[in-house]
């Protein structure tokens, strides 16, 4: 496997994308900012579109385009996280001008370039250059350093924040700064998985982590452990299948790792409360 | 839409009676527009309820179960709709029973499982068309929508789906409005709120697969979300509320459907640009009203629905 030049820049740029993917994640499920997420994922194609239609690379567009939109949102929503509603009507609108960019895209290159298009909605990992691969491993390296580095205070923050706030804690900033990090972390996971697929990067892992543990530290490292190996599991099934595109053969690896997780917290669940199934009153009451 | 602009050389004139009969001089148009005006009233209702009860993220991962279910028709050889519909419904049982298996809803953790199943139905759905080996020709009308080639049986086929699914709605209307506004106590009182929740999500599968024969797949919410929250704006009644919701819907999908006929580019990008534009009027309106915040006034409109 490793004898591939392909593989080995995937192999790089997925493990960093997927540890930042991971640790980030983590915090999105913990400040139930799921749905910002996918928005951000979505805003990338518009991002990527639009840079290809201004003849500029696609990646500054992506950055852009999802930090941007991230300190949007935040500035928007209270306490600096935006609500479910401003969300949908933002990103449905984004979406709507990356449609523009790809018609204005499309007619500037003479017509029928949906490549593009393709490429930013399901990723392509497997085409990433050495270049490309060290960029986005770097940008990676950046955005775990960065996240470790407010670990703490956000962690604080997002459980209780009213708390927070009086030990002062500056708990819009941190908000302000988690958005913008999720919308770095957005355009970094574009390039190897896509607009479409990122977000199962990014709540699956952390899903089954908020599901093993309640230990926030162990369940931040777990996130991170279980996104990178979906990622590698999934470039190995990848590579031996080759009919399987990466980006599903990732996104189905952590999806399983999720529905194991909901099973074994759910049988361990039944196990602890052998009486509460006998009697329906008592489970009432238990709950 | 190239071919549109060809036919529409002329472009809209000052004078709207002359525009009016340009729009409607095509049967496709005709088609176009009695489509749209039947998923906008449908979109308003179902919106309106999917707004309040916060489900904006369940209804866009639904919304996106069209991706697996039209390459899923596409590996079979069925239609795109029927395939959308069965992985719409699949995709709202599933958020619907994991997500209430709590005694009380929980919306961080009902996020992680919405989130979960929508990357889910993706990768499927990126798996059989992979599977297919073919080339799915139409994935940008199928995100983004199209308004070309509406046939007479589809309009016919969207008269019926939203009929069925507003005459539901409106059989369930009532306790379901007491359970989205205060779930305890009208659990107390004896609503199946679980149940109810299921239901709608089934209900909103249903409205969003069809919601997105016009927008596609991922604009839906320029015609489910916007309407709905800029309603929710303006009015905290209920039944103003609907009516607006609906009224605004329409106005969008005529609006962005003549933009589309008569300039060059995509209807979604029209439906979506305009559905923004008038929710940020409205907030911003709202907001210059009074002073206080808009959080004082959600506030205040919970109170006044309940």
């Amino acid at each position: 496997m490793f004898a591939h030049e392909f593989f080995r820049n995937a192999f790089l740029a997925g493990t960093f994308i997927a540890l930042a993917c991971g640790l980030v994640g983590y915090f999105v499920v913990l400040r139930a900012q799921v749905f910002a997420g996918d928005a951000l994922s979505h805003v990338a194609f518009t991002g990527a579109l639009a840079a290809a239609a201004a003849g500029i690379d696609t990646r500054i567009g992506l950055f852009a385009a999802t930090i941007a939109v991230a300190l949007v949102l935040g500035g928007v929503g209270e306490r600096a996280s935006a609500d479910d509603v401003t969300i949908g009507i933002v990103f449905a609108w984004i979406l709507g001008l990356g449609v523009f960019f790809l018609a204005l895209f499309s007619m500037g290159s003479g017509g029928g370039n949906g490549l593009l298009g393709a490429r930013a909605l399901f990723g392509s990992i497997f085409g990433l250059s050495t270049a490309d691969a060290r960029l986005a491993a770097v940008i990676g390296v950046a955005i775990v350093a960065a996240i470790l580095a407010i670990a703490r205070p956000l962690l604080f923050a997002s459980v209780d924040p009213g708390v927070a706030a009086v030990r002062g804690v500056p708990v819009r900033a941190l908000g302000l700064t988690f958005l913008a990090l999720l919308g770095a972390t957005a355009g970094e996971a574009t390039q190897a998985v896509g607009a479409l697929l990122l977000l199962g990067l990014l709540a699956a892992p952390a899903g089954a982590a908020h599901r093993l543990t309640a230990n926030p530290y162990l369940a931040l490292g777990l996130s991170a452990a279980l996104a990178v190996t979906a990622m590698w599991l999934g470039l190995a099934i990848s590579y031996t299948v080759p009919s399987l595109p990466p980006s599903t053969a990732v996104i189905g690896v952590a999806t399983a790792i999720y529905l194991l997780a909901f099973l074994l917290r759910a049988s361990t669940r039944m196990q602890a409360l052998p009486s509460a199934r006998q009697d329906p009153a008592h489970r009432l009451a238990g709950n | 839409m190239l071919i549109t602009s060809a036919l529409a050389a002329a472009g809209p004139s000052l004078d709207p009676i002359s525009d009016l009969e340009q729009l409607t001089a095509y049967p496709f148009m005709v088609n176009a527009l009695q489509a749209g005006t039947i998923v906008a009233v449908m979109a308003g209702v179902v919106g309106w309820f999917m707004v309040l009860r916060r489900q904006t993220f369940a209804g866009h991962t639904l919304s996106l179960m069209a991706f697996p279910g039209a390459t899923a028709a596409l590996l079979i050889g069925l239609s795109a709709a029927a395939g959308y519909f069965v992985f719409s419904g699949l995709a709202a049982l599933i958020i619907g029973t994991a997500a209430g298996a709590r005694r009380r809803r929980n919306l961080g953790q009902e996020s992680a499982i919405t989130g979960a199943v929508q990357a889910f139905g993706l990768a499927c759905g990126f798996l059989f068309l992979s599977l297919y080996q073919g080339v799915l020709a139409n994935y940008e009308s199928l995100l983004f929508g199209s308004f070309l080639g509406i046939t007479r049986g589809q309009v016919l086929a969207l008269a019926l789906v939203a009929a069925v699914t507003l005459g539901l709605l409106a059989i369930v209307g009532r306790p379901l409005l007491f359970a989205s506004v205060d779930e305890d106590v009208a659990q107390a009182r004896g609503v199946p709120t679980r149940v109810l929740g299921i239901g709608f999500l089934l209900l909103l599968g249903l409205a969003v697969a069809e919601t997105a024969q016009i927008t596609g797949a991922l604009l839906v919410f320029a015609l489910l979300v916007a309407p709905a929250a800029t309603a929710q704006i303006i009015t905290p009644r209920i039944g103003l509320g609907l009516v607006l919701s609906v009224v605004l819907g329409v106005l969008i999908t005529w609006a962005g459907l003549a933009l589309a006929y008569f300039y060059d580019y995509p209807v979604g990008f029209y439906v979506t640009t305009v559905a923004f534009v008038v929710y940020v009027v409205a907030r911003l309106a709202r907001t210059l009203a009074e002073r206080p915040t808009l959080l004082r006034g959600r506030v205040r409109r919970a109170e006044a629905s309940a």
